[in-house]
C-alpha cells in the first residue's frame, strides 16, 4: 500500500493525474476558505477569504528569491572555501 | 528520597555497564534503561529533592514542577527512540556518550540551583562532542573541536554569569530572574542563547550536527537546543528581546535552508528556525505563549528526530549526503520516504499532525498579544518550513533526477525507531489532549476550528504551488554558505598568521638583543651558580630527576594521540565527578 502511494508521487506515468489532483485540491481549499465561518478575527486580513493562499504563495516566492539573491551576493562559496 | 529516583542518575549510572555487555544482552539493556527512565518520570511528584549546602549556599539537586516534567517526559521518550535507532552499532562508545548526554540534559531540566545546572550543562557539551568525534574523518574531528570550543566559551560565560548573579542576589537557586537584568543575568542569558542557537550564536549547530555520526545527530537534534529552551522558559519568560530574536531566527534558518546542499545541514537550519518559535513564545511570556513554546518543543523533538533519522537512513544506505548527488531513491526506499514525510507534515503543521496543534499556539499567542508583525513573520517561516523539509529535501533526495543509486531500506531497528516517532507525531496531532494536560498552564486553545484548518492548508498548499512553479530556481548548488562561524574559522587562520609572521619576527629580534647584551652577564652568573650547584644541590636533583624520568615514561605510554580516547577519558571523569557529586549531596 505504502509503496503504491509513494510510487504515485514518483512515477512519470501518473504525472497527469498528479497535476490534476493538485489543482483540484487548490481550488477546494480556496472555496472552503470562502465558506468557513469566522467569528473571531485578530487582524483585518484574517477576515479576507483567500488571504492564506495569497500569503502562502507570496511568502514562498519571496523566500526563494530573497535567499538566492543573498546567496549569490556572497553567502554561497565554493565547497573548499575553508580548506 | 525513596519516592524519588533522579532520571539523570538512571542514564549516567546506567552508562557505566554498557562496555561490559555484549550481543543481545546489551541491546536489551540499552532499551531497558530508557524505559525505566520513562517510568521514573511518570512516577515523579512535584517537589524539591536533594537539598544541600555548599560554600555557604543552598543547593537543590532536583526541583520538580510541571515545566520540568514536560521536558523530562519527551527527553526520556526520545532517548528510547534514539537508542532503538542506534541498536545496530557494535561499539559501545557512542552508546555511553548518548546515555551521559541524555542524563546531563535531564540533570539540567531538574536542576534547582545554578551549580548543579552548570555541571550538567558542561557534561552535555562534552558527551555530545563525542558523537561528532566518533564519525572520525578529518572534517568531523575539526567540526568537533569547533563545537567543543564554542560550548566551552558558552560554559565560561555561564559560570561567570552565575558567580556575578549569585554575588548580586545572594542566592544560587535557579528560577525566574526578577526585575532589572544585571550584568550577571546578561551573561547567563548569552550562554542560554548560545545553546539555543540564536543568531549570531547559531553557527556551532549547523557546523557540527551534519558532521556527527548518523545515529549521534539524532540525539543531538533533540537535546541541546531544547534544554536551552527549557532554561530560557524557566529564567527569562516575558523578556521582550527574546520575541525579536526568536522571530528573526525563525526566518534566518529558513533563508539559509534555501541555499543548503547538505541534507542534514538543511535540517539543522530548520532546528534554528523552529527553535525561533519557542524563543519568541517565551519572550511573549503569556500563559498561552509559554504553553505554546513548551508543547512545540515536545512535538519538535519527535518530528525533528524523525527527519534526522530519515536523512540518516539515506546517508547510511548510500553514503551520500549532498542533494546534488541524491535522487530517485523512492523506488528502493518507500518506507523511509513515507516515514520521513510524516515528519515533514508534522514540522510543516499540516492538520492532524503534531506541529498543527503546537506551532499554532505560539502564533495564536502572538496574535492575542497584538503583535501583527511577529504573527506574520512566523506564518511566513512556516511556509518556508514546508518549502524545504516537505518539498525541496524529499524532492531532491527521494524523487527528482534518478541517479541510479544502489539502495535498500535501512536496518529494521532504524525503521522501527522511525515508526515510533511517526506514530507519536500523528497521535499528538489527532489527540492533543494528553499533551495539553502536561503543559505548565491550563490550556484554553482549540486548534481544530474550520478557519484554522483552511488557513493552514491554504498557506501550505499554495507554498507547494510556488515550489512547482519555481522549481528550477530551487535546484541545489554545489556550494557551502558563510554563516557566523566565518569569524572564528577565518579569524583563527589570521590569528595563526599573525602568530607566525609578525610575532615570530619580533621574538627573533628580541632574542638577537639578548644574545649580544644579556648573554655574557648570564654566562658569568651561571658559572657562579655551577660552583654552588656541584657542591650542594646535585645529589637531591639527580634523585628527583630520575623519578620524573620514570614517571614520564609511564605517562608517555598513556598518551595515544587518538582524540576519541581523550574524549572518552573526559567522559569517564565526568561520570566519576557526577557520581561523587550525587553520593556526597544525597
Amino acid at each position: 500500500m505504502i509503496k503504491r502511494i509513494v510510487d504515485f508521487f514518483g512515477d512519470d506515468e501518473y504525472q497527469q493525474q498528479r497535476r490534476r489532483l493538485f489543482y483540484v485540491v487548490l481550488v477546494l481549499i480556496v472555496a472552503a476558505d470562502f465558506l468557513v465561518p469566522r467569528e473571531h478575527a485578530e487582524f483585518p486580513w484574517d477576515r479576507l477569504p483567500g488571504w492564506p493562499a495569497a500569503y502562502g504563495f507570496g511568502s514562498c516566492v519571496l523566500l526563494i528569491f530573497v535567499s538566492k539573491f543573498l546567496g549569490h551576493r556572497g553567502l554561497m562559496r565554493r565547497e573548499d572555501y575553508y580548506d | 528520597m525513596i519516592d524519588f529516583v533522579h532520571p539523570a542518575l538512571i542514564f549516567i549510572v546506567g552508562a557505566l555497564a554498557i562496555p561490559f555487555l555484549g550481543g543481545p544482552v546489551r541491546k536489551a539493556y540499552l532499551v531497558t534503561i530508557p524505559v525505566l527512565a520513562i517510568l521514573a518520570v511518570l512516577a515523579i511528584e512535584p517537589g524539591s529533592y536533594g537539598e544541600a549546602r555548599f560554600i555557604g549556599q543552598g543547593l537543590l539537586l532536583a526541583k520538580v514542577d510541571k515545566l520540568s516534567i514536560v521536558f523530562a517526559t519527551v527527553f526520556t521518550i526520545m532517548a528510547l527512540i534514539g537508542m532503538v535507532y542506534a541498536l545496530h552499532l557494535s561499539s559501545a562508545g557512542q552508546h555511553v556518550a548518548a546515555f551521559v548526554y541524555v542524563g546531563c540534559a535531564l540533570g539540567v531540566v531538574f536542576a534547582g540551583d545554578y551549580l548543579t545546572l552548570y555541571l550538567f550543562w558542561e557534561g552535555m557539551a562534552f558527551a555530545s562532542a563525542y558523537l561528532v568525534f566518533a564519525e572520525r574523518g578529518r572534517p568531523a574531528i575539526r567540526a568537533g573541536f569547533r563545537y567543543l570550543m564554542v560550548h566551552i566559551a558558552g560554559g565560561l560565560a555561564l559560570l561567570g554569569g552565575i558567580v556575578l548573579h549569585a554575588s548580586a542576589t545572594g542566592s544560587l537557586l535557579f528560577g525566574p530572574i526578577e526585575g532589572e537584568i544585571g550584568s550577571g543575568a546578561y551573561l547567563i542569558l548569552v550562554a542560554f542563547l548560545l545553546n539555543a542557537a540564536v543568531p549570531p550564536l547559531n553557527a556551532w549547530l549547523t557546523d557540527a550536527y551534519p558532521e556527527a555520526t548518523v545515529t549521534g545527530a539524532v540525539f543531538m537534534s533533540a537535546f541541546t537546543t531544547k534544554t536551552a529552551v527549557y532554561v530560557l522558559a524557566r529564567a527569562f519568560p516575558g523578556t521582550e528581546l527574546l520575541v525579536w530574536l526568536g522571530t528573526a531566527m525563525a526566518l534566518y534558518g529558513v533563508i539559509y535552508a534555501v541555499l543548503e546542499n547538505d541534507c542534514r545541514r538543511l535540517l539543522a537550519y530548520h532546528i534554528v528556525s523552529q527553535v525561533g518559535y519557542m524563543v519568541a513564545g517565551i519572550g511573549i511570556g503569556t500563559e498561552m505563549a509559554v504553553n505554546g513554546s513548551t508543547s512545540h518543543a515536545f512535538a519538535h523533538i519527535l518530528y525533528k528526530a524523525l527527519l534526522f533519522m530519515g536523512a540518516g537512513a539515506v546517508i547510511y544506505v548510500t553514503g551520500r549526503r549532498k542533494l546534488t548527488e541524491l535522487g530517485g531513491l523512492y523506488r528502493t526506499m518507500p518506507l523511509t520516504v513515507a516515514l520521513y514525510m510524516v515528519g515533514a507534515f508534522a514540522i510543516s503543521a499540516f492538520p492532524f499532525f503534531s506541529g498543527f496543534v503546537t506551532k499554532s499556539m505560539v502564533v495564536a499567542a502572538a496574535g492575542e498579544d497584538h503583535r501583527a508583525l511577529v504573527a506574520l513573520a512566523l506564518t511566513m517561516a512556516s511556509s518556508g518550513t514546508f518549502l524545504h523539509t516537505g518539498l525541496k529535501l524529499p524532492y531532491y533526495m527521494f524523487f527528482g533526477t534518478d541517479r541510479k543509486l544502489e539502495a535498500r531500506e535501512p536496518p529494521g531497528n532504524m525503521l522501527v525507531a522511525m515508526g515510533m516517532a511517526a506514530a507519536l507525531c500523528i497521535a499528538i496531532g489527532l489527540f492533543p489532549g494528553p499533551l495539553y494536560a502536561l503543559l505548565p498552564h491550563p490550556v484554553d486553545f482549540e486548534p481544530y476550528t474550520g478557519a484554522h484548518i483552511t488557513e493552514s492548508l491554504g498557506i501550505l498548499m499554495f507554498t507547494a504551488l510556488g515550489f512547482v512553479v519555481f522549481l528550477k530556481a530551487l535546484d541545489p548548488e554545489n556550494t557551502i554558505s558563510i554563516d557566523t562561524d566565518w569569524f572564528y574559522r577565518k579569524g583563527a587562520r589570521w590569528f595563526m598568521w599573525f602568530a607566525e609572521r609578525p610575532v615570530a619576527r619580533y621574538e627573533k629580534a628580541v632574542s638577537g638583543v639578548s644574545e649580544t647584551a644579556v648573554l655574557p652577564f648570564l654566562h658569568g652568573s651561571a658559572r657562579a651558580g655551577l660552583r654552588l650547584d656541584l657542591h650542594g644541590v646535585d645529589g637531591v636533583v639527580n634523585g628527583v630527576a630520575r623519578s620524573i624520568l620514570e614517571g614520564g615514561g609511564v605517562l608517555r605510554r598513556l598518551q595515544t594521540g587518538v582524540v576519541t580516547h581523550y574524549v572518552l577519558a573526559m567522559i569517564a571523569g565526568l561520570i566519576a565527578a557526577i557520581v561523587v557529586f550525587a553520593v556526597v549531596w544525597r
